[in-house]
């Protein structure tokens, strides 16, 4: 078999994907350069439109033997691979569960996969594995099978570790950007943006004034309760790269409603407050791994936080705007001094290999 | 927060546009020179609540949009080589050279690293003895004292592979330039709070008296913003032009002295070509005779290169105030933060990437960046 190099010419919609002849780091960010990768290239050699894949969410809604499976995959390339409130462990458990779970499943299995580069020290790896375990026991999810691959030193950074999970769909569970209809008020389970700045004090060495850890958490349970309780859910998501504002964005965009929130009502610890100050980021955009945002039907939204709250993990939930039908695919936030502004789709990751 | 959150007060903000809003009388066309003023601007919606007598004219005070063409060409051609290990500050590397920008040099092979100090280069150059490494110093005087001091440091050290690209500005200048224009529009200026921190007050009292134009030293929170522009406008209805400092918890009249004494011994006073606006006579700062052995121009052969700068970007006449970024042809569809023409999409503190990121609702929609 001959394989002849990658014609641009080829691709279907090529014109996005010339800007960069080759892969840059912002094609792994999450944003804008993301999403153009996958729309342009990936989705075309898989199929392209009207396959499962198409509905591009963070997990795959698929029907086999009469039960409805969601499955999701996520590679975790954290550096540092420990960092304050957790690792690269549990990260890859918690990721993984998350996005699962965000489409009203309950997550089952995971399977691991490791790419470890030579002279890995196996205590670290052990550590690694340990943390795996036991965020898989709090998620309530097994591990059911594994594969492990060495690269040469040099050639990789120390560990990488991909995750894929499957979750089963109670009947009658259907969440998506479908559902969502001006109206809906739009919640967060808690605090923005600390997996982020945790990540970079490390990285970076620098010291906010206050201890700053990682949200790292599953919420699966956050999302039985809700529907538990028969809370009128239409659409969850939780904000990893891009954070708040890529998730809005995308929900917008795929609901064809707009969002509009009080910028003074999202919840923003003053540690992140400061982070992003100094250092010219917008909390709206840096990465949560413990968070939902929820729409929600506005009758419902009392009993949503009341039930949220009642877990640690959403304590802080609280209500950070509605959805519109006056600007369909726009976000707009209402700024603390009563001006607005749009909210955009980060660009590309601002902050590279967090998870 | 203590101290932020005070500074973003709706209630407070709204007694300030209320002042204004009695205060102004008639058209007058303000300047806010530092980008870090556009951005808390057009982020906070400061525009859309100011009378609409009170036009806006965004300054050139981004170092990164004014940083010449030439000199990102030649940080693309020293980042390039082998034995370099080329660090700056992250907004730089998208910013669009001749035909490269920065993250295409390191998508290359460059080792291209962003750090957050210029401290952090001056220790990778101690951690890496077979390697070149060379900071792109660039900014206004705010940046330009953490910047000298590494070359006092790396000297101290012994560091001999080390090296800066300098491409420093300085605001004194550019507002005389500014008043020199045969299109002189600015009525008064918010100078640079962060600027005078350094360099304190004693530049700007005779561009007041020369120009007879009002200047208000102002920060960067929504408030202090807001202030600077309310007593830039009590001078304009009163007929006066004074120099202000509205920014007093960070500026003092003489600045910081220890800054300025670094300063003064590492850089000297040269000319510098502003990207997009031109040369204005005096207004960089470039390494000293004592401290020339640092300068990454003399230690690498980057000479001999032709700059092609994009015809279709009109961010010149956006950093000289002339238009707004959305009079531009090429704004949100040719150009926008993913493909920028010009180095103000770029910067959070570009007055074009500002007015995409937070554009406004009524704006005509962009084509997606």
């Amino acid at each position: 078999m001959t394989t002849s190099p990658l014609e641009p010419e080829n691709w279907s919609c090529p014109l996005p994907l010339r800007d960069h002849p080759t892969i840059v780091m912002g094609h792994g960010g999450g944003g804008r350069l993301s999403a153009e990768l996958v729309e342009h290239l990936f989705l075309p050699a898989f199929g392209g439109a009207g396959t499962v894949l198409a509905q591009l969410g963070d997990a795959a809604v698929v029907q086999a033997g009469g039960a409805r499976l969601a499955f999701s995959t996520d590679s975790f390339v954290v550096r540092p691979r420990f960092f304050p409130g957790g690792n690269l462990g549990d990260l890859a458990v918690n990721g993984t569960v998350n996005d699962v779970a965000m489409t009203g499943a309950t997550p089952l299995f995971l399977s691991a996969g490791f790419v470890l580069e030579e002279g890995l020290p196996i205590d670290e790896l052990g550590l690694i594995a340990g943390s795996m375990g036991a965020a898989a026991r709090r998620a309530g999810v097994e591990v059911v099978t594994g594969d492990t691959k060495v690269v040469d030193s040099g050639h990789g950074d120390g560990a990488y570790v991909t995750t894929a999970g499957v979750g089963l769909l109670a009947p009658g569970v259907e969440l998506g950007p479908h559902r969502v209809r001006p109206g809906d008020v739009v919640l967060v389970s808690g605090p923005v943006g600390l997996h982020g700045i945790a990540v970079l004090s490390v990285r970076e060495g620098f010291e906010f004034g206050a201890d700053v850890c990682s949200d790292t958490a599953p919420l699966n349970g956050l999302v039985a309760a809700l529907l538990a309780a028969g809370v009128d859910v239409h659409m969850l998501r939780d904000p990893t790269r891009g954070g708040v504002a890529a998730t809005l964005n995308e929900i917008s965009a795929t609901s064809r409603t707009g969002v509009e929130i009080d910028e003074r009502a999202v919840p923003v610890p003053d540690v992140v407050a400061a982070a992003c100050g100094l250092l010219g980021l917008d909390p709206l955009e840096v990465a949560n791994e413990g968070r939902l945002v929820a729409f929600v039907a506005r009758d419902d939204a009392d009993r949503a936080l009341e039930v949220l709250r009642a877990d640690p993990l959403g304590a802080g939930a609280t209500m950070i705007g509605q959805v519109v039908d006056t600007h369909p695919g726009v976000v707009v936030a209402r700024t603390g001094i009563g001006g607005t502004r749009v909210i955009d789709l980060p660009l590309s990751e601002q902050l590279p290999r967090i998870c | 927060m203590k101290y932020l959150d005070e500074f973003g007060d709706p209630d407070l903000a709204r007694g300030l546009l209320d002042d204004i809003a009695r205060t102004v009388t008639q058209p007058w066309s303000i300047m806010e020179v530092c980008g870090g003023q556009t951005h808390t601007i057009i982020r906070n919606g400061i525009d859309q609540l100011l009378p609409e007598e009170v036009t806006l004219i965004h300054g050139p005070g981004c170092p990164v949009c004014v940083t010449p063409l030439e000199t990102i060409d030649r940080a693309l051609a020293i980042a390039s080589r082998p034995e370099v290990i080329f660090c700056s500050f992250g907004d730089m590397l998208r910013v669009p050279g001749s035909r490269d920008d920065l993250f295409r040099v390191k998508a290359g092979g460059g080792d291209v690293r962003i750090v957050y100090s210029p401290l952090d280069a001056v220790n990778l150059a101690r951690d890496n003895p077979d390697k070149q490494v060379v900071f792109f110093a660039i900014g206004f005087e705010t940046t330009a004292p953490a910047n000298a001091m590494t070359v006092q440091v790396a000297r101290r050290q012994g560091l001999v592979n080390f090296s800066l690209l300098v491409s420093h500005v300085l605001v004194p200048p550019a507002v005389r330039a500014l008043m020199e224009a045969p299109e002189r529009r600015v009525q008064g200026f918010l100078a640079a709070g962060h600027v005078c921190t350094v360099m304190g007050l004693d530049d700007y009292g005779p561009l007041v008296e020369r120009y007879r134009v009002p200047i208000v030293v102002t920060g960067f929170e929504p408030l202090d913003v807001l202030e600077g522009f309310r007593r830039v406008l009590v001078q304009l209805e009163e007929g006066r032009a004074e120099l202000e400092n509205a920014y007093p918890r960070a500026v003092s009249a003489e600045g910081n002295p220890e800054a300025r004494r670094v300063v003064a011994e590492v850089f000297e006073v040269c000319d510098r070509q502003w990207r997009g606006i031109g040369p204005i006579p005096g207004s960089g700062w470039r390494l000293s005779a004592a401290y020339a052995d640092f300068d990454a121009e003399r230690r690498f052969d980057v000479g001999g290169i032709v700059t092609e700068e994009s015809t279709r970007c009109r961010s010149g006449e956006v950093l000289q105030g002339l238009i707004t970024p959305p009079q531009c042809e090429a704004f949100g569809t040719e150009c926008t933060p993913r493909t920028p023409l010009g180095a103000p999409m770029v910067s959070s503190e570009g007055a074009c990437a500002a007015y995409h990121r937070f554009r406004r609702l009524d704006e005509p929609a962009v084509a997606g960046g």
